[in-house]
């Protein structure tokens, strides 16, 4: 029944030209034209639905007549979100309309502000993450240490559409950047790599484990595929709560095939909870290229059995990825429960800093670092909108000054107290 | 300014390396990226990144040259933009500094940690009594030994194939399954997704279906996404079978404390594996054992919990040169004969408590150390008899304290051995706490030799 009303949706709206681009993604799918209940306006969140829409200036808002173009609800005047108004019915599930809306309107209309701050926060993790591989080859830093260089635009154009402090973020072992784009004092992390007392762990934690609850980061976690479950249930928190709080939960390419990731998007869209998965393929999974790993490398489809939106999204430009955050957002604060991103992006580094890397060719990263490096290309829009290269250059100055400073506060910082031992193993005595 | 370059460490365990390569001169212009040279450890031979800019001053190190200390300057760079980030204070100013504000030196603290990691020369154990007089003995590293036992058994048995993370075509992410692939290909040896639940479960439906897997665990630490196809698949078939239906498995990888790995990577599994009926449970410390034992544990009809030690690795033993060099599962051997206390020990704390029984016999104190080998079955008579001759036992086990090898091995002296008995049994333990990542709280959790030799003078009223 299910199958035969699909392909009858599928031939009913072939001519509504709604079809995103077939090629690119191998297969077709339609939008429904004619919602006839719209779910949010049934299930939705009442408060969210009542209150204006958020961030009025943003493009996401904005451009009416763009949206006009598509029959949805609000197009007809509905205040209700776009998207949750196709997800009417078992055929039109509206597993594509996120895409759609993103490649409708790619990149997001960022002020000089907006976009000189992201400019200075990725050239924030940059810089942070080229000192903490210095201090680690000198044995300042032991363990395992995981560095998000190339990958800064990612944590960067989607936390900053998040309300830090309020939305919760989690991720795993490569959680400097993450930190750093939510606004934690580069000083504290730093510290925490040194293993020193003033370290946001106290030392104890180390590069893989660290947290602020504070700022609603949850780690931080060094086992592959845990932070997805742990992600789900900070956004069943919120949702219990009725905070109107997400959560971002961010995961890699590897991690994506592990079973708990599964169990998890099944709750996470029975439930509806508010949570944005958050695939960063980076191409490798230590050794191991996504196509040697994953029967399906196209990551952003594989919430379509749970019935779960996916976007694929380019990882590599910051102004892309905060418009496809507010794209997903819009969806997730509606109500409307997951949505699953794939942030397409690349790690120039080896997998942590003792992977020799052999596993691809110089050139390869060669050619990422030369043609699509995200802070090259934030850079190159800058100057472009008339930004002097004297307001990048005080910039970028500043930046090494700060990352000078932590990591001075990180040599010289003193050991844990040898009583760190035993304090927080439990909480109560007993 | 002119930038040091330093020899870097390249993990967590490295100490020196060779500088193989150089692929600048002096003179020669870098960047941020741009490969200087290649560098080998034991694992990997890596590329070392430029991360400043400017110019080659001077080469200070040949290439070629073998066993350059990590943080020894093999070449400066002129640095010529004003900005660029000056390359962090020498690490003997660091650790002045570090004096100087009262924090103790982080660089000399890893540095002992080291040399009390590295046993005593004159400290290795006694080679094992069953082997034919005359033996052609093969220095080995305890990773070489266990890739030459999968090997072997590769060869001889077609059944046996090994899966894993990164076993095939990265050579093992600790480079223990180094060239499997290369002699046995793809269909035997395989690369697997990050999917420990499903793997296991895979290997241990093929074991049913009559073939012989060795699972590689990346860490012990990963095998908790698979617990349960080891305990319920793997360990309780053939008993709820009726004999029926075998699971011939072996789950091999490193297991305990690396290296300032923090609390989530760094535990020993010994006692949760060692506390299941059905399975047998092996956790040997040097070479030679590491690869008879991993032979025997392929050939049994039984599941196998196979647990090495990263920190061991790299150490080098002799291994017999024998064509079918097999050695009995859940036979403890005596490493070091003594008279005055037993030491029973297992996997890395071996080493520490050989390094002990040096320190104590120079206090006229005759150690004897035992290597349990196998966790279950537990070689009861060799500690037993060991205490009938001594009266007095310690033992001595990297991880936690509670409802451990030593919790059992003192409740067997307790059940079986009251008699004999001149003092308490102690055990040495780490701390009870999860491992912290910092260098002063990590060394204060673990245990070392000197923790061994104070609870040793302890049962000897010394
Ligand atoms: C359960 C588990 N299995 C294996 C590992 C070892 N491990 C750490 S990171 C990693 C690769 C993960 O790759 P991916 O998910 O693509 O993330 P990336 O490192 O690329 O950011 C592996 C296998 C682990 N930490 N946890
Ligand atoms: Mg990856």
């Amino acid at each position: 029944m299910v199958p035969d009303n699909r392909i009858g949706i599928h031939k009913r709206f072939a001519d509504a030209d709604l079809r995103c681009e077939p090629v690119a993604l191998g297969y077709r799918l339609t939008l429904r034209s004619d919602p006839t209940e719209p779910e949010a306006a049934r299930k939705g969140n009442p408060d969210l639905a009542k209150s204006p829409r958020p961030r009025a200036n943003t493009p996401a808002a904005k451009p009416a007549a763009k949206r006009a173009a598509r029959p949805t609800a609000t197009a007809s005047g509905s205040a209700e979100p776009i998207i949750a108004s196709s997800v009417a019915d078992e055929a039109a599930f509206a597993l594509r309309s996120l895409q759609q809306a993103h490649a409708n309107n790619k990149r997001y209309d960022a002020s000089d502000e907006e976009l000189l701050k992201f400019y200075e926060q990725m050239v924030l993790i940059r810089r942070f993450e080229e000192k903490a591989g210095q201090l680690y080859g000198l044995g300042l830093i032991g363990g395992f240490c995981h560095l998000y260089i190339g990958q800064e635009a990612v944590a960067v154009g989607l936390q900053s559409a998040l309300k830090e402090g309020h939305d919760s973020v989690i991720t795993g072992y490569r959680d400097h950047g993450h930190m750093l784009a939510y606004g934690i004092d580069p000083k504290v992390i730093m510290a925490e790599l040194t293993g020193r007392g003033a370290g946001i762990s106290r030392g104890k934690g180390g590069s893989m484990h660290m947290f602020s609850t504070e700022h609603k980061f949850y780690g931080g976690h060094g086992i592959v595929g845990a932070q997805v479950p742990l992600g789900a249930g900070l956004a069943f928190a919120h949702k219990y709560r009725n905070d109107g709080g997400v959560c971002m939960a961010y995961f890699g390419d590897g991690a994506s095939n592990q079973g708990q990731v599964y169990e998890t998007f099944n709750m996470a869209a029975l439930w509806k909870l508010p949570i944005i998965f958050v695939v960063e393929n980076n191409g490798y999974a230590m050794g191991t290229a996504v196509k040697r790993g994953s029967a399906e490398t196209h990551f952003y489809r594989r919430g379509t059995a749970f019935r779960i939106p996916g976007m694929d999204v380019n990882g590599m430009d910051v102004l892309e990825v905060r418009q496809a955050a507010e794209v997903a957002l819009e969806y997730v604060r509606a109500g409307n429960g997951p949505v699953l991103m794939e942030l397409k992006t690349y790690r120039y580094r080896g997998h942590s800093m003792s992977d020799p890397a052999k596993y691809r060719s110089r050139e390869e990263v060669q050619e990422m670092r030369d043609n699509h490096d995200p802070i090259e290309g934030a850079k190159a829009e800058l100057l472009k909108r008339g930004v002097t290269e004297e307001k990048i250059k005080e910039i970028d100055k500043r930046i090494r000054q700060v990352v000078a400073e932590s990591a001075d506060f990180a040599e010289t910082s003193p050991e844990p107290d040898v009583a760190e031992l035993y304090t927080d193993v439990l909480v109560e005595t007993y | 300014m002119a930038i040091e370059l330093k020899m870097p460490a390249l993990s967590p365990t490295m100490e020196e390396g060779t500088l193989a390569k150089w692929l600048v001169k002096a003179g020669d212009e870098v960047k941020s990226g741009d490969i200087l040279a290649e560098i080998e450890t034991d694992k990997a031979t890596m590329e070392f990144e430029a991360i400043d800019e400017g110019t080659i001053g001077e080469i200070l190190v040949a290439e070629g040259t073998e066993g350059v200390k990590v943080g020894t300057v093999i070449a400066t760079i002129k640095g010529d933009d004003d900005s660029a980030t000056p390359a962090p204070a020498a690490a003997p100013a660091v650790e002045q500094k570090a004096a100087e504000s009262g924090a103790p030196a982080v660089q000399d603290a890893k540095a002992k940690a080291a040399a009390a990691i590295a046993p005593k020369s004159d400290a290795k154990p006694a080679a094992d009594p069953e082997l034919p007089a005359g033996t052609t003995m093969v220095p080995t590293t305890v990773r070489e030994a266990l890739r030459d036992a999968m090997a072997e058994e590769m060869r001889t048995d077609d059944r046996v194939f090994v899966m894993g993370e990164e076993v095939a075509e990265y050579q093992g992410a600790y480079k223990v399954t180094q060239g499997l692939l290369e002699e046995f290909g793809p269909q035997r040896v395989i690369d697997t997704p990050i999917t420990e639940y499903g793997f296991a479960g895979i290997g241990a439906g093929a074991a049913m279906g009559g073939l012989r897997p060795v699972i590689e665990f990346m860490t012990f630490n990963f095998a908790m996404q698979a617990i349960d196809h080891i305990i319920n698949s793997a360990a309780k078939t053939n008993y709820m079978s009726g004999g029926q239906m075998r699971c011939p498995i072996v789950f091999r990888g490193p297991n305990g404390a690396a290296s300032r790995v923090g609390a989530q990577h760094s535990q020993n599994y010994g006692p949760w594996y060692a506390s299941v009926p059905g399975l047998v449970v092996i956790a040997p410390y040097d070479s030679a054992d590491a690869k008879g034992l991993l032979r025997a544990a392929i050939r049994s009809e039984d599941p196998v919990v196979f647990l090495e030690n990263e920190l061991v690795y790299g150490r080098t033993f002799d291994v017999p040169k024998l064509d079918d060099f097999v050695l009995p599962i859940g036979k403890a051997r005596i490493v070091r004969p003594g008279n005055d206390v037993t030491i029973v020990s297992y996997s890395i704390g071996v080493g520490f408590a050989l390094e002990a029984a040096e320190t104590l016999a120079a206090e006229g104190i005759d150690a004897e150390v035992i290597d349990l080998r196998t966790l279950r079955p537990l070689d009861k008579e060799t500690v037993l008899a060991s205490l009938a001759k001594t009266n007095r036992l310690v033992v001595a086990e990297e991880g936690f304290p509670v409802c451990s090898i030593a919790s059992e091995i003192i409740s067997i002296c307790m059940e079986e051995g009251f008699d004999h008995l001149d003092a308490p049994v102690l055990r040495v333990c780490d701390e009870d706490v999860p491992l912290p990542y910092a260098a002063n709280l990590e060394k204060l959790a673990l245990i070392d030799a000197s923790k061994i030799a104070a609870t040793v003078r302890k049962v000897c009223y010394r």
